[in-house]
């Protein structure tokens, strides 16, 4: 049976990890020193067992435990990155056009000292923040405002950076009634017309058309354990079998990993995890992406405006792979 | 619609008609005005000049790059059933004379589905109107992106997305035309952006399909949720137009729209 959630797979090694800490803390309050030390052997014993169990879990992880890690909650979200990767970032809200959306954030900030524009969705941690960012799953507002960031990076001749953690757009009444789908598809076009290079970072989930209206960009960047997807997995169980619980099964059938978008030719990098996932050691995965943004900045700037929309066009006009009958 | 030779029933208030008359009428129900779903054959036939069509892109047939479970005997059946590759049928076809770049999806062929195929035809009949300054038009059904080959069906929303930029920025005017149904990936990638968006009345027209959506736990929907004159009534389309007059109306929009594309000003 299939763990549900990140916690489950990985609650053998929480659980250790546990034990560890309350070691930690009996041997710090120990007063007998023999005692002491007898104790504190005993934790670099564990902390070795830890280790080799951490390695063991991390070194085969499977389709369905990548979807459990892309949507833990302990992992980095967007405005994790932007205060650990950029300087100077104002958060620009609002659609010009009646509404706010709080799943996508985005604003100008400086990266190495240069000017960026910034779009990503916002996931939540706790339960009010959860319901704040809608679960990352924007309106059409979130896109719109995109569009405006979008337009303004043109304006002002900043290289835009987008960063990808949904699960789905918003599906709902109200969502249908302002245009979700027309939303989604200006934006994604929008990242068509502009000459900015455009770099997107999936850093969790990369779900459906909520992910594509932000991530058309000049280069596609995976981290390790981040998914990308047509559909939901569990959604794709419940349309193929009518059991969203087969959502394991589904993951595997669906391809949804970044090794498989790489193969496919869909994204241009897989940027490695730490041992243990990008949120056991997040300082390590920001210096990943740092310098793999800033590398591929470096590529793009060598394009001359015209090139860098030649460039995009000509990478996703490619995607696809079909058979030519013989007749 | 169940046949039994002469008569039929409709599929939406369930009255019997004859089915000549049925035929006369473009499959629109005589009683309640129920516009069925149509081959892409039959509607090119009803809408564009007679003759006119020239099929292109016919060699294009799906793979199954993910080895999806069951996704080749779908597609096998699919090509039984409808004798073709893929539910997209494009080409070069004349409205009044004038020449346009055609694109007609056919929702019997795995519900319209846009997988590597489906987004590749529709990219081509864009750029054709790009290469040989023509408008565009196309008629869209599709239940959304195809599952079955996962992300290259996601980033095909991305291509078609493109393609339809790059007729803007050459000033060939792209018209689409929303029949029941249109969905998902396919609504929210070309179909939104066309220049004019036409729907047939009654057309289904939405985000998110009913199994998504009660996943998400979406209850409590209008009686006109996702329908054409629900798109229409909130502005996301421009006009609903009978099968009678989709011929007339698309010959005024290709004069207007297109009208700096044809030698000589408008025919």
């Amino acid at each position: 049976m299939s763990a549900g959630s990140h916690n489950e797979w990985e609650s053998e090694l929480i659980e250790l990890e546990k034990f560890i800490d309350s070691a930690k803390e009996r041997a710090r309050k120990e007063q007998d020193a023999g005692d002491k030390v007898l104790l504190e052997d005993q934790i670099m014993k564990l902390e070795v067992g830890r280790d080799k169990f951490l390695k063991a879990l991390y070194s085969n992880v499977g389709d369905w435990e990548k979807v459990l890690i892309a949507r833990a909650v302990k992992r980095p979200y967007t405005l994790d990155y932007v205060t650990a990767l950029f300087q100077d970032f104002v958060e620009l809200q609002g659609d010009r056009n009646g509404f706010a959306d709080n799943a996508i954030v985005g604003g100008p900030a400086l990266f190495d000292g240069r000017p960026v524009m910034i779009v990503g969705h916002q996931k939540g941690r706790n339960i009010q923040e959860r319901q704040f960012r809608n679960f990352a799953m924007a309106k059409p507002e979130g896109y719109r405002k995109a569009i405006r960031l979008f337009e303004m990076a043109e304006r002002y001749n900043m290289p835009v950076i987008s960063f990808v953690d949904t699960p789905a757009a918003d599906p709902g009444v109200e969502s249908e009634s302002r245009g979700i789908s027309e939303a989604i598809a200006a934006s994604t076009m929008k990242m068509f017309e502009i000459s900015s290079p455009t770099i997107t970072v999936i850093i969790g989930e990369g779900g459906s058309g909520g992910a594509i209206g932000i991530a058309a960009s000049s280069r596609v960047l995976m981290l390790q354990y981040s998914v990308y997807s047509v559909i939901p997995p569990e959604g794709c169980a419940a349309i193929l079998w009518r059991m969203p619980e087969r959502g394991a099964e589904a993951a595997r059938a669906l391809k949804l990993t970044a090794e498989s978008a790489l193969s496919f030719g869909l994204i241009d990098e897989i940027l490695p995890e730490p041992t243990g996932g990008a949120h056991r050691t997040p300082i390590e995965t920001f210096g990943t992406v740092k310098t793999a943004i800033a590398k591929h900045l470096a590529d793009l700037d060598k394009m001359t405006p015209d090139q860098i929309r030649a460039d995009r066009y000509a990478k996703f006009r490619k995607m696809g792979q079909y058979d030519t009958a013989l007749f | 619609m169940k046949q039994s030779e002469a008569f039929l029933q409709c599929q939406s208030c369930k009255k019997i008609l004859f089915s000549i008359d049925f035929d006369q009428n473009l499959r629109v129900c005589t009683y309640c005005g129920h516009h069925h779903r149509i081959s892409a054959e039959t509607r090119i036939k009803w809408t564009f000049d007679e003759d006119s069509f020239e099929e292109l892109d016919l060699d294009l047939r799906s793979g199954n790059p993910l080895d999806f479970p069951d996704y080749v005997d779908k597609l096998r059946a699919a090509e039984e059933k409808t004798k073709k590759f893929d539910s997209m049928t494009t080409g070069r076809a004349k409205l009044s004379e004038m020449p346009v770049s055609i694109a007609i999806a056919d929702f019997s062929f795995m519900g319209g589905s846009m997988g590597s195929v489906n987004g590749e035809k529709v990219t081509r009949a864009l750029e054709r109107g790009v290469k040989e300054k023509c408008p565009v038009i196309i008629f869209c059904a599709s239940g959304g992106a195809r599952m079955q080959e996962g992300l290259l069906s996601l980033m095909q929303m991305a291509k078609t997305t493109a393609a339809v930029q790059q007729c803007r920025e050459a000033g060939v005017p792209y018209i689409a035309v929303f029949t029941d149904p249109t969905m998902a990936g396919v609504l929210a990638s070309y179909a939104s952006v066309a220049d004019v968006i036409i729907a047939e009345p009654r057309a289904l027209v939405g985000f998110a399909g009913a199994r998504v959506s009660k996943q998400a736990g979406v209850s409590k929907v209008p009686d006109d949720f996702q329908t054409a004159e629900f798109c229409l009534k909130h502005g996301m389309i421009d006009t609903i137009v009978a099968r009678k007059d989709m011929r007339s109306v698309l010959i005024s929009l290709v004069r207007t729209l297109g009208g700096h594309l044809y030698d000589g000003g408008s025919k």
